[in-house]
């Protein structure tokens, strides 16, 4: 009995001298997101998966450094995103919320990561407002913005011709957001804007709004929503014969996982903004078949790839400060350029928008398409500093001008 | 051109005629829900979920089966149907005698339970299906261009919902189920097997909302939220309606869809709150709803 105290004793002392395993840290990480509804398939488990594969590459625990993942569901609603939001900072310890698509609820975060000093990297939301006048020292906006889509899909079609547009606007702050970022793309080329219908979300029937804008004779229909908003308006207006009758679609917001959803049939020709596409490189197509075999068959979208790609850069922050505190994590985050297999090189700016480049992709026709998930043909790449607002225009108050 | 309140009259008629399609799938699916209160006293939560398992069928039908949309529209409501006697057999019967409310907290977890299964197998952006080839296209009416497969919708609701009426207002099986909504100790002493009519009216609702299911499958995405989006305007359609009034039902989801569409021309933004509305003002002028008899 007594050797064996005197053993935990004496075992109890080692372990406090050895330096490596006094600098132990450990890391809690949040992933809020939609696990039931519209954006389930493009947040989801996926991103959980994406944050555990980012642990794994990372090999964390032989940097010293134990990693916990979490995760929940906020079924798109801003009062229950910052229940489990506020209950993770406050009872249970997580020091980083990852993913929160769907705007309303990535702001409420957002305040919220804010007021608690902790962490927030956000993949899914796309409001250009996390890093424009809702801007916070403790938020990193990954994948893609509202901003980044309108000078994409906007641009692309504005300067294709399409210089009268209406919208289909999804009613809440993601719409809105959309809807004004590519109002002044479009503007800005010379086109014009000649209406708008706000649609509750979400949404089932959208035939009545596309009959409003294809008798606003528009030469481009601009769809500002997302997952099943976008599925059913896109399958509707070739119902009802718009694309045919000469008007123009513009998915402002198609993810992967919803061209998989519409099928090529209907989906074809269309013009959409992405940052990440599985069949890209060699890299991109050997981590998208690790993600597929873990998430049954289906290939990331790019929201699951900044998941990944924002976990790894935040636990190599982790890694150089030497500790998690909030502050020195996200200069750490800003201080090191980003790397990774999926989205490349890149930077995170003072206002905490992430840098890369973003794809203009067209979908494939029925007959070019060669296996499941091969969607995407690439037309063009913009530029890092052509997608994203300058910082010279940003509104964040953090940015010294 | 003259305008009517502020919009063109051909863009009014468009929505009209909208408002009278999605008016179909209410009326469709609150008839479901009124036969089954009426004769069972169950307020039927599954309800979404089985029209979501209705377009699901036809999906793997066509998928799995290559059996086509209109064997589909006969073959996915009496597999649903099925499914339905069967929850009515070993679950539903077990607590007809007890509150309605844990009828209600039963058939609401079933939904969860279903739509959950659902989700896992198939995630949750949807399936596509075609339209099948000899509804494609459509006419130009002049105000608007009304595609084939909307006008089939709208044929199709009103006959199964008519025939409905029909066959439980008029004829001797309707008169029989009625009896036994009215008093079923004395109905079964005349020698009907109440029981069974029970069981076989909670299949013929549940194969009315898988119909619709059927009928939705090619327009909206075939996803497992289908259901649970549209069943609590449902619910409120029924209420409006007036509690197991086949009639109304009928009449109120038709006339609802028309609000609902012209509320879209209007002041889009309230165009899901509308129906709630109105649920609610007739609540407080008339309680037992629009067509329902004051209990």
């Amino acid at each position: 009995m007594q050797l064996k105290t005197l053993l935990a004793a004496t075992a109890l002392g080692a372990l406090m001298a050895s330096p490596a395993l006094a600098q132990q840290i450990s890391v809690k990480a949040g992933v809020l997101n939609d696990r039931s509804g519209l954006y389930a398939d493009l947040s989801g488990e996926g991103s959980v998966i994406a944050a555990r594969l980012a642990v794994e590459d990372f090999k964390a625990a032989d940097k010293g450094i134990k990693v916990e993942i979490v995760s929940a569901d906020h079924q798109n609603k801003p009062d229950v995103g910052s229940t489990i939001a506020r209950q993770w900072y406050d009872q249970d310890g997580v020091d980083l919320i990852l993913d929160v698509p769907t705007s309303s609820v990535a702001l409420a975060v957002n305040q919220i990561t804010r007021e608690k000093n902790k962490v927030h990297i956000n993949s899914g939301a796309a409001s250009s407002d996390l890093t424009g006048k809702a801007c916070s020292p403790n938020t990193v906006h990954w994948t893609y913005d509202t901003y980044a889509l309108a000078q994409g899909t906007g641009g692309a079609m504005t300067k294709a011709g399409g210089d009268s547009w209406f919208f289909l606007t999804a009613d809440y702050a993601f719409g809105h957001a959309l809807e004004r970022d590519t109002s002044a793309v479009v503007t800005k080329a010379g086109g014009k804007v000649l209406g708008a219908v706000r649609t509750p979300f979400p949404g089932t029937d959208f035939s009545s709004f596309l009959l409003q804008a294809q008798a606003s004779k528009a030469k481009v229909i601009g769809l500002a929503n997302a997952g099943g908003d976008t599925i059913n308006s896109i399958k509707q207006a070739g119902e009802f014969g718009i694309v045919a009758g000469g008007q123009k679609l513009a998915g402002l917001l198609v993810f992967a996982t919803d061209v998989h959803a519409l099928g090529l049939q209907t989906a074809q020709g269309l013009v959409l903004t992405e940052s990440f596409y599985w069949d890209m490189n060699d890299q991109t197509r050997a981590w998208s078949e690790r993600f597929a075999k873990l998430n049954g068959g289906k290939k990331p979208s790019m929201v699951q790839a900044g998941v990944y790609s924002g976990m790894l850069h935040y636990l190599k922050a982790v890694e150089a400060a030497k500790s998690k505190d909030s502050a020195a994590v996200m200069a750490k985050m800003k201080e090191l350029p980003t790397d990774d297999p999926l989205f490349g090189k890149g930077t995170v700016r003072a206002d905490g928008r992430k840098m890369h480049d973003m794809y203009l992709f067209e979908v494939k026709k029925p007959s070019e398409s060669k296996a499941p998930w091969d969607y995407y043909k690439q037309v063009a790449v913009l530029k890092a500093d052509e997608a994203f607002k300058p910082l010279a225009e940003s509104e964040c108050p953090l940015v010294k001008k | 051109m003259f305008e009517l309140l502020g919009v063109p009259p051909q863009a009014l008629f468009g929505q009209l005629l909208l408002g009278l399609i999605n008016g179909s799938f209410y009326a469709i699916l609150s008839l479901g829900l009124a036969v089954i209160f009426g004769l069972l006293n169950i307020i039927n939560f599954t309800h979404g979920a089985q029209y979501m398992m209705g377009a699901f069928v036809a999906w793997m039908c066509l998928n799995y089966l290559g059996i086509n949309y209109w064997a589909a529209l006969l073959l996915a409501p009496i597999a649903v149907g099925i499914t339905g006697v069967v929850i009515e057999r070993f679950l539903l019967k077990r607590i007809a005698h007890v509150d309605h409310l844990y009828g209600l907290l039963l058939t609401f977890g079933l939904a969860l339970i279903i739509q959950g299964v659902f989700r896992n197998n198939y995630g949750s952006s949807g399936l596509p299906y075609q339209i099948p080839a000899e509804l494609r296209g459509g006419y130009n009416l002049g105000f608007m261009f009304l595609p084939t497969y909307r006008g089939w919708v709208v044929i199709a609701s009103l006959i199964v919902c008519l025939a409905t009426w029909f066959v439980i207002e008029k004829t001797k099986l309707g008169s029989y189920l009625r009896a036994a909504t009215e008093n079923p100790t004395l109905t079964q002493a005349f020698g009907i097997n109440v029981p069974l009519l029970v069981t076989l009216t909670y299949g013929f609702g549940v194969a009315l909302a898988a119909f619709a299911g059927v009928l939705a499958a090619p327009i909206y995405s075939v996803n497992p939220n289908m259901g649970a989006d549209l069943i609590i305007v449902v619910f409120a359609v029924v209420v409006i309606g007036g509690m197991g009034s086949i009639m109304g039902a009928i009449v109120t989801g038709f006339s609802l869809g028309l609000v609902e569409g012209l509320t879209k021309v209007f002041y889009p933004e309230a165009s899901a709150t509308v129906i709630f509305i109105i649920m609610a003002i007739v609540l407080l002028v008339k309680p037992a709803g629009l067509f329902g008899r004051a209990a």
